[in-house]
């Protein structure tokens, strides 16, 4: 592994890990908050016990996103300083106000986590939604800063200089939108599958039934609510990419030929050196319409485009259809619990339905990082796109695989305990957190 | 604006040192403390930061996107040449801060709470020490652009007996902050009684390395004598930091928590004081003579600009909030 590879691998693997805390630390909070709104509107201590569990699990995955997050940001120097160099004076105003958005969501996390007793009810409540509120506008900033990535905006490059920047330009460029909208609703699907699943779980192993049953519903219907959305966003963002990173698009469907009435490729093997895809299912018209809303409108392929500038095609293609295809898995099981909570009452109490909602648990995930891996490894091999080359922006010192060693053993033995951490709280519920229960005592 | 910015820099590394300071050091007491009261203090130190420990290392995030905002050449110098000790200070902190909150949310107490003390104490301890590090590199003159080999680019750029000595005095400054800090919060006599017992060791601890960093300046040739004595400031600096030293032992013996507080943190102030203001404006300085200055090396104007304005923003939302935060929980809790 050289070392360029190797602080690419850092860096991905840094993010990766980082963007399952940091999605919980968004949504979260708000399931949090409802319980909490339940409790404080009926009294029901059920619901107390279901808040002061999740807020368990919060402060865990909080402070396991705020140190990885804390690291992040000497990363991007210790990996790549040529590219801070130049882009952080450009993309730093998301940056800074990210800055003061994670102190406030610091902050009222403490308040919530040590208020119980000690704060006047309404206003504890109030801290747990500020965590959440701030968690979500630290989420859409930092993403705002990818995708300037994406979309370089506010400044000109004359004579290898960068000039005539305005940082607020950049901050709200041409993909801002899209992307905080597709990964605000990410983090909704993902983390709402994953707490509903290990609800259901508990439910199907007939463990403190009522308490599980609470949670399952306000996770589930949050997750629900965003799956549903999800495709729309995806549509926008899908036809957004179309116009601004050609190449990108056309690797996420490792479409190698210009065509109109452009074919949907579903599954696949593409072979970069042969330019062609095997074994793919094709549906004709059906790409064009997704990227130009028009079957007759011609869709870029990567012939057209030097190859010096395509993104590594078969992973970009790979992870685009999980992303896809775990989208609209989750959003088919939304669509059948929203007609069950509607239509079909009977359905809910129904083994099968709290089966595949536990199948959904890790699924939501995948998807999060399979479109991560889609915006990150498509935009290669361009760290600033059109502007700075990846390869151009690493670090001089040489031996970073070492330190890939080491922050690969560092993720594995965090993400071990996490998962570690998080079954001890599952199996405590009855003790700790569930009044209902006949060990419930609590510390 | 620049100055607002270069203001907020100062303040958010000041602020670091001494909240994020005593933060580090409450396992750093923790780990100095005898086997037979050690879970007794750690006790005590747990409840003490519980609530405030992520907003008080919220500091070094702000000051290092400062850095990358408003000051980028500065921060991807320090990231290339001071690599090495910056990972070690990452992995500390990461280390640390999920060490303390898996065994504060543990659901069962077993073993495992011993792995997880023992990982919390001794990052705590690792943490500053790296951190005291980075901070001399930055004025040995030793960071050397033109390095062309691997020892002399990135190790020799930070490894000196100034730098290890000025890890040593970082570290015993956090503890010596923290329990200044954790007197406030116990209630017992047996409790302040034992907390002034070790308050009293890590002021002697502090005087030492103290002693040593000038050794050990003389040692590497740096000429730290004539940059705090140099200037009025500096010697005022110095001046009062020593008064506020022999205060606080005076008020740790009377039992005076606040004053004891207010004292810990004014020394530290002005130890970065004296620290700092001799360079400024320069904040790195190179081998060959050169510098990197936080009025010449700053990024654009209107970046500045956009950069303060974030910053006086954010403080309006921040500042209130902190304040109330470390009021409600600073206080003795019944």
């Amino acid at each position: 592994m050289d070392d360029f590879i190797a602080a690419r691998s850092q860096m991905a693997m840094s993010l990766g890990f980082h963007i399952i805390f940091a999605c919980v630390g968004m949504v979260m909070p708000f399931f949090m908050a409802i319980s909490h709104f339940i409790y404080l509107k009926t009294g029901s201590s059920i619901y107390k016990g279901l808040t002061k569990a999740w807020s368990k699990g919060v402060a865990i995955l909080f402070a396991t996103g705020a140190v990885s997050g804390t690291m992040l940001s000497f990363e991007l120097g210790l990996l790549w300083p040529t590219f801070m160099e130049h882009a952080g004076p450009i993309f730093g105003m998301p940056f800074s106000l990210e800055g003061t958005a994670f102190f406030v969501e610091a902050i009222a996390l403490g308040f919530f986590l040590y208020g119980w007793n000690r704060l006047k009810p309404w206003f504890h409540w109030l801290t747990g939604l500020i965590v959440g509120l701030s968690g979500l506008a630290s989420g859409i900033l930092v993403v705002a800063a990818n995708a300037w990535m994406n979309s370089p905006a506010g400044f000109d490059v004359i004579d290898g200089q960068y000039v005539n920047i305005d940082p607020i330009q950049a901050m709200f460029n041409d993909a801002w939108f899209l992307q905080a909208l597709h990964m605000t609703l990410a983090a909704f699907v993902a983390t709402g599958f994953a707490v509903a699943g290990i609800h259901a779980l508990m439910i199907l192993k007939r463990k403190n039934v009522v308490f599980h049953t609470v949670a399952f519903r306000i996770s589930a219907l949050c997750a629900c609510i965003a799956a549903l959305l999800q495709p729309i966003s995806g549509d926008i963002s899908a036809k957004d990419v179309a116009q601004r990173q050609p190449a990108k698009l056309a690797a996420m469907e490792a479409h190698f030929e210009t065509e109109a009435n452009a074919p949907f490729i579903i599954g696949g093997i593409p072979d970069e050196d042969a330019e062609v895809v095997r074994y793919a299912i094709r549906i004709p018209g059906v790409l064009s319409f997704l990227a130009h809303g028009d079957v007759d409108k011609p869709v870029t392929g990567l012939k057209d485009i030097p190859k010096e500038n395509w993104p590594p095609v078969a992973i970009v293609h790979y992870a685009f259809q999980i992303m896809i295809a775990l989208g609209v898995f989750l959003a088919l099981l939304a669509l059948i619990y929203v007609v069950a909570l509607i239509w079909r009452k009977a359905w809910l109490g129904s083994g099968w339905l709290y089966r595949l909602f536990v199948i959904a648990t890790p699924l939501g995930y995948i998807a999060v990082e399979a479109g991560w891996i889609v915006t990150e490894v498509g935009r290669q091999p361009w760290i600033i796109h059109g502007v700075m080359r990846t390869v151009d922006a690493v670090t001089p010192m040489p031996g970073i695989v070492y330190s890939f060693y080491l922050f690969t053993a560092v993720f594995v033995s965090l993400s071990a305990i996490v998962v570690f951490l998080l079954y001890r709280q599952m199996q405590m519920v009855g003790k700790l957190y569930d009044v209902t229960d006949p060990d419930y005592q609590p510390k | 604006m620049l100055y607002v910015v270069i203001i907020y820099l100062w303040a958010s590394i000041c602020l670091y040192l001494l909240l994020g300071g005593a933060d580090f050091g409450a396992g750093i007491v923790e780990l100095a403390t005898p086997r037979k009261h050690r879970s007794r203090i750690g006790a005590i130190m747990a409840k003490a930061i519980g609530p405030i420990w992520e907003a008080n290392h919220m500091w070094l995030i702000i000051a290092i996107v400062i850095l990358f905002v408003g000051f980028p050449e500065i921060y991807t110098t320090m990231s290339i040449y001071v690599h090495i000790p910056l990972v070690a200070m990452l992995l500390g902190i990461i280390a640390r801060g999920t060490a303390f909150v898996f065994r504060n949310y543990d659901a069962v107490e077993d073993r495992w709470q011993d792995v997880y003390s023992r990982v919390f104490t001794w990052s705590s301890m690792v943490t500053p020490f790296f951190l005291g590090i980075i901070a001399a590199s930055t004025v040995s003159r030793t960071i050397d652009v033109q390095a062309a080999d691997f020892v002399s680019a990135y190790i020799g750029s930070w490894l000196t007996w100034f730098g290890l000595a000025i890890g040593l005095f970082t570290t015993a400054i956090c503890g010596y902050l923290a329990v200044a800090y954790a007197m406030g919060t116990v209630a017992s006599e047996r409790d302040k009684t034992l907390i002034i017992r070790i308050a009293k060791r890590f002021i002697f601890a502090v005087v030492c390395v103290g002693v040593l960093v000038f050794i050990a300046a003389a040692y590497s040739e740096i000429p730290l004598i004539d940059w705090i004595f140099g200037g009025t400031i500096g010697q005022v600096a110095i001046a009062s930091a020593t008064l506020s030293l022999a205060l606080t032992f005076v008020a740790f013996n009377r039992k005076k928590a606040i004053a004891a507080r207010i004292l810990a943190g004014f020394q530290v102030v002005m130890i970065l004081l004296a620290a700092t203001y001799q360079h400024y404006p320069e904040l790195v300085l190179f081998k060959d003579g050169g510098g990197l200055s936080l009025i010449e090396h700053t990024g654009n104007a209107k970046t500045i600009t956009s950069l303060a304005w974030a910053l006086l923003l954010g403080s309006l939302f921040i500042l209130p909030f902190l304040f109330y935060l470390m009021r409600v929980f600073g206080k003795r809790s019944s």
